[in-house]
C-alpha cells in the first residue's frame, strides 16, 4: 500500500510527465489557450490514459508470453485507437451531458503522446497490474494540473502582458512551461519511481 | 548557373524541399512533434538519433502511404496509418538496437514515442494522401531535416552548458561549472522558447 501511494506521489509531482519528461507537448501548447478547455482536456486524459493502461497489461502479459514483445508498439496503438473509438461512441450514448464537456477531445487523445507513453514506461519498470493503474492515473492527473496550471497563467497574461510579437502565442506557453517544470524540481525527494526514469 | 537557380525556385521538388526546412519548419514555425524528443535531446548524440529516426519513419511511412492512397478507405485512414507508422517504428528500434545499443539504451522508451510524434501523421494526413510518391517523400525527408537541424543545434547548446562537451568534445574551459539546469527539462523549455523565439523575428512570422 505504502509502495502505490509513493508510486502515486512521484508520478504526479517531482516526475511530473508533462514537466519533468516533456511528453504530451503538442496538445499542452494547442488548448491551453482558456482555462475550460484545459479541464475538458485533462479530464479526457485521465480517463483514457488510465483505462488503456489497464488494458494493456494484461496484453502485455500475453505478448510476453508467446515471445512476441517486439510487437508491443504495434499492439498498444491498436488497443488505445480501439478504446478511444469505443469510449466516444459510449459516451454519447449514455452520457450525453459529459459528451458535451469533453467529447471533441476523445479523437486527439489517439494520438497523444502520454497515452502510449504510460504503456511503454510501465514495460521499462517492470510494474505490475495495480502498480501500472496507480502510475497511469498518476501521470494523467499530473498532466491535468499542468495544462490547468498553463492555462489560467496564459489567459491572464493574454490581457494584461505587453509581449515582443516574436514571443506572442507559443513561445510564451515555453517560457511558463520553463518556469513551472523549475518549480516542480522543489518536490524532487518527496517520493522516487522505481527504478528512476532514464532522464535525469 | 544563375539560370538554373532561377529555374530552380519554380521546380515543385524545390519548393517542398524549402518549404519542410524553412517556411512551415515543424519545430520553428507550426510547433509540432517536440514531445518525443525534447527530453532526451540534452546530448548532440541522442538529438541525432532521435532526427534520425523520426526522418526515416516519417519518410517511409509517407511514401507507402502515397503509394496506397487509392486503396484507404478515408473511414478508417487513420488506423491504417497508425499500423504502417508502427511497423517502421518497430524496423527503426530494431536498427538502433543492432548498431548502436548504448544509445538505445539512453533513449528508452523515448524511441517507441515517434509514433506518437505529430509531424509523421501530419505529414501523411496533409501531404502523403494526396500526391504521389517521389513529392511525398521529398515533403517527408525535408520536414524530418528541418526538425533534425533545429533539435540538434538545440542540442548543441544544452549539451556544452549541461557537461562542458560537444559530441563528448570538451569545448568549455576546465574550471567550468556545469549547470546541470540545462540537461533536465526547463533547460528545455527555456531553450525552444528561445529558439522560436529568435526564428520568428528573423522569418517575420508572428502569432497575433
Amino acid at each position: 500500500m505504502n509502495e502505490l501511494i509513493e508510486i502515486f506521489l512521484a508520478s504526479l509531482l517531482p516526475f511530473n510527465i508533462a514537466l519533468a519528461s516533456i511528453l504530451g507537448m503538442c496538445p499542452l501548447i494547442a488548448i491551453s489557450t482558456n482555462v475550460s478547455n484545459a479541464k475538458g482536456m485533462g479530464l479526457a486524459v485521465v480517463l483514457v490514459t488510465t483505462l488503456t493502461a489497464m488494458i494493456n497489461w494484461p496484453i502485455y502479459q500475453f505478448l510476453v508470453e508467446t515471445g512476441t514483445e517486439t510487437l508491443d508498439l504495434l499492439v498498444f496503438m491498436i488497443t488505445i485507437a480501439a478504446t478511444v473509438q469505443f469510449l466516444e461512441i459510449a459516451i454519447q450514448r449514455f452520457l450525453p451531458a459529459l459528451y458535451n464537456t469533453f467529447g471533441i477531445y476523445l479523437p486527439l487523445i489517439t494520438v497523444n503522446c502520454i497515452v502510449l507513453a504510460v504503456s511503454l514506461f510501465f514495460v521499462n519498470y517492470e510494474y505490475g497490474f495495480w502498480e501500472t493503474t496507480v502510475f497511469a492515473f498518476g501521470s494523467s492527473v499530473g498532466w491535468a494540473i499542468a495544462i490547468t496550471l498553463l492555462a489560467s497563467v496564459r489567459e491572464k497574461m493574454s490581457v494584461v502582458s505587453d509581449l515582443p510579437r516574436g514571443l506572442k502565442g507559443k513561445a510564451i506557453a515555453f517560457v511558463i512551461l520553463g518556469i513551472l517544470a523549475l518549480a516542480f524540481i522543489g518536490f524532487a525527494g518527496l517520493a522516487s519511481l522505481n527504478p528512476e526514469p532514464v532522464v535525469q | 548557373m544563375k539560370k538554373f537557380l532561377l529555374r530552380l525556385n519554380y521546380t515543385k521538388w524545390f519548393n517542398v524541399l524549402r518549404d519542410g526546412i524553412a517556411r512551415n519548419n515543424p519545430i520553428v514555425v507550426t510547433v509540432l512533434g517536440i514531445c518525443s524528443s525534447l527530453a532526451v535531446a540534452n546530448m548532440v548524440e541522442n538529438a541525432l538519433a532521435m532526427g534520425l529516426g523520426v526522418t526515416f519513419v516519417t519518410m517511409l511511412s509517407s511514401a507507402f502511404i502515397s503509394l496506397i492512397r487509392n486503396y484507404i478507405p478515408s473511414q478508417v485512414r487513420m488506423v491504417t496509418y497508425m499500423v504502417i507508422i508502427s511497423s517502421f517504428t518497430i524496423v527503426f528500434e530494431m536498427i538502433l538496437q543492432a548498431y548502436a545499443p548504448e544509445i538505445a539504451e539512453r533513449l528508452g522508451a523515448y524511441v517507441g514515442l515517434i509514433i506518437t510524434n505529430c509531424i509523421v501523421m501530419g505529414r501523411a494526413e496533409a501531404f502523403a494522401v494526396k500526391n504521389p510518391v517521389r513529392y511525398s517523400t521529398i515533403d517527408a525527408f525535408a520536414s524530418g531535416l528541418g526538425y533534425t537541424i533545429v533539435l540538434l543545434m538545440m542540442s548543441v547548446i544544452r549539451e556544452a552548458f549541461s557537461q562542458g562537451t560537444i559530441f563528448n568534445i570538451q569545448v568549455m574551459p576546465s574550471d567550468f561549472v556545469n549547470w546541470i539546469i540545462f540537461a533536465i527539462a526547463p533547460g528545455g523549455f527555456f531553450v525552444i522558447a528561445l529558439f522560436i523565439w529568435g526564428i520568428r523575428v528573423w522569418l517575420k512570422y508572428y502569432e497575433e
